[in-house]
């Protein structure tokens, strides 16, 4: 994370002063960002740079359900199945994305390809059902249109 | 035509979401004004007469929230939008974001100057990315041109604006829960009082407000508060952005004068029910806001029995609310005992935890739910449902345990039949159908 910190000092200055540790989630993603997850390290090299306890950085940690300690697969899939994308067909999507991939969500594919996840509500259900690809939102899917998603993601 | 607008009034092109395309429909002339000829308790006088409702979800008057703060009392003071969006059916914020993030900074900076605050933050979700990557363009374009920083406009007025991103944790949007976020603790809610404005974030006298009760204020500023009053009615002055979703032919959002017809709104604007079935029930305002059968909506079909209006006062009266504006359509043939299973799934993984009911509540109301979908409930689980949801009412430190209490109780109020069926056939009378087919 060293590498990152003029990145975060730049941060500070549009924040009142002596409040470092507001900087402490902003640090995390933009770690994550870099590097697929936080490792033990960062953790280290938080509470140096920010004076926060090791605690509380695991806390904050636990706390996000974007947070991760460890890698996943390439691309990351997050299918939504709250209320509207459900009744848009998410369900129906989520079974044929475990098929054709042959993981459940939770689960990552042999080759590290991809990662299947459910998520709650995106705040796309009037382009439902959507699927989160990494940052990506891929709205109005339907198989087919997921497969041809597929295709294109390496 | 859904009424006259406030947000959303202008045509979307390649930049009318810049500085450039933001001023050239008189975007920061409210700014400037304020800040040549108007005190900050002008501006807060302004907000007050203009009787502006938040748009978060409980409709407390903006103004009356902004005298809570006296800017002038030496302390530092916040002000934070709150662009967290994760009721589920609603996404009318992130068309703010996307659409007219200049709106949102405008009013940012009057608020600041209205509520003597030096450094202001917008706290959006972790997931919304382009969202977050038109309004960080915004922030830099407005940063460039002197609109944020030190002596804004040579007035003497100083302003920076942090844009805090969330990372995936519904009840984040919670006011208080989002401090906690900011300070880079466990977003845990706090115990009121002390009230925000009294002690917020770091300890100061603190506002949080939706994105879109923001954004009007540019609007009510230039404008002046009579014109606002003009539009909307007598007690709920102003729009709406209304997300609609579901099984509706036309979903989005639509800005939508407070009075408007809802029958209009659903069966012409919206083009009416998918597969043109007729409508069973509805969901007003986010899942949080009670479900409605299409007959207590009274919007069931075109002409059929007269519609009710969208306002506040309205549908508080029907026993739901306006809530977030995310409405969600439920055709005729949906089964209810999955959409109750889908939200008490929801609570359960979204409660922080901390308070017995609700992170027990929670937890049980959707073991019970899905016995239920498996075919195997029992009698005495509508009993159950019931106590538990009301056992969660008023005992929790923020809303999400009461919400989820309400949704389990409306729906169970409203299609009691439904769930009876299920205990005693160990199926759906629906098939377990969610869409439209
Ligand atoms: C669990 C929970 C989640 C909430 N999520 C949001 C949200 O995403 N956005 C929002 O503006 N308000 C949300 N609220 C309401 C806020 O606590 C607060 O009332 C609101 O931001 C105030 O703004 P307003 O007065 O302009 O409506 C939530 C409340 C609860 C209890
Ligand atoms: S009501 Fe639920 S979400 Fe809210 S503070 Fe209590 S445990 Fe947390
Ligand atoms: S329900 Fe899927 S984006 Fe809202």
């Amino acid at each position: 994370m060293k590498h990152l910190i003029p990145e975060f000092e730049r941060l500070k200055t549009r924040l009142p002063p002596g409040h470092d540790a507001t900087l402490l989630l902003p640090c995390l993603r933009r770690i994550q960002e870099d590097q697929g997850y936080i490792a033990d390290g960062d953790i280290e090299g938080l509470v140096e740079y920010l004076g926060v306890p090791r605690i509380q950085i695991e806390e904050v940690l636990s706390f996000y359900g974007m947070l991760r300690r460890a890698p996943i697969g390439r691309w990351h899939l997050q299918v939504c199945h709250n209320v509207s994308c459900s009744m848009r067909g998410a369900e129906r999507l989520l079974d044929h994305l475990s098929g054709r991939l042959g993981i459940q969500p939770g689960e990552t594919t042999p080759d590290r390809r991809f990662t299947l996840s459910t998520v709650e509500c995106l705040g796309a259900c009037g382009t439902a059902p959507v699927v989160m690809v990494n940052e990506a939102y891929h709205e109005n899917l339907d198989p087919a249109g997921l497969d041809a998603l597929l295709e294109r993601l390496d | 035509m859904t009424g006259r607008k406030v947000l959303t009034g202008f045509e979307i092109t390649a930049d009318s979401h810049t500085l450039a395309g933001y001023r050239a429909r008189g975007g920061y002339e409210a700014l400037a004004k304020a800040l040549k000829t108007m005190q900050p308790r002008d501006v807060t006088q302004e907000i007050v007469d203009s009787g502006i409702q938040g748009r978060g979800g409980a409709a407390f008057p903006a103004g009356r929230k902004w005298q809570g703060i006296d800017p002038h009392d030496g302390q530092p003071h916040y002000l934070i939008a709150n662009a967290d969006e994760g009721e589920p059916g609603t996404f009318k914020d992130r068309w703010v974001l996307e659409h007219d993030p200049h709106a949102l900074l405008e009013s940012m900076l009057l608020g600041s100057y209205a509520l003597g605050v030096r450094h202001a933050f917008v706290y959006i979700r972790g997931e919304y990315d382009r969202p977050w990557r038109r309004l960080d363009a915004a922030v830099e374009e407005a940063y460039a041109e002197g609109l944020f920083g030190e002596n804004i406009l040579g007035s003497g007025f100083s302003c920076d604006l942090f844009v805090f991103r969330g990372a995936g944790a519904y009840v984040c949007g919670e006011a208080s829960s989002l401090l906690g976020s900011i300070e880079g603790t466990r977003a845990w809610p706090r115990n009121r009082p002390p009230r925000m404005t009294v002690r917020g974030l770091y300890q100061a006298p603190t506002v949080v407000n939706n994105v879109e009760t923001i954004a009007s204020m540019a609007w009510i500023i230039r404008n002046g508060a009579q014109a606002f009053r003009e539009i909307g009615t007598e007690k709920s002055p102003g729009t709406r952005l209304i997300s609609i979703s579901g099984h509706i032919r036309y979903p989005g959002v639509y800005e939508v004068e407070l009075g408007y017809s809802w029958t209009k709104f659903l069966h012409e604007d919206c083009g009416g029910l998918l597969c043109n079935k007729p409508l069973k029930a509805v969901i007003p305002g986010g899942i949080s806001s009670q479900v409605m059968t299409g007959m207590d909506a009274k919007v069931l079909t075109p002409g059929e029995v007269e519609g009710m209006t969208l306002d506040h006062e309205v549908l508080r009266a029907a026993g739901s609310s306006l809530g977030s504006g995310g409405m969600i359509v439920i055709a005729e043939g949906t089964c209810m005992v999955r959409l109750l299973q889908i939200m008490l799934r929801f609570y359960r993984h979204e409660s922080c935890g901390q308070c017995t009911p609700c992170r027990e509540g929670t937890g049980w109301m959707h073991r019970i739910i899905d016995r239920i979908v498996a075919g195997e409930g029992r009698p005495e689980d509508i009993g159950t449902l019931y106590h538990i949801a009301r056992f969660n009412d008023g005992t929790t430190i923020c809303g999400l345990g009461d919400a989820a209490g309400y949704a389990a109780t409306a729906m169970l109020d409203n299609f009691r039949d439904e769930f009876d069926y299920y205990i005693e056939h160990g199926h759906s009378k629906f098939g377990g159908n969610l869409e439209c087919q």
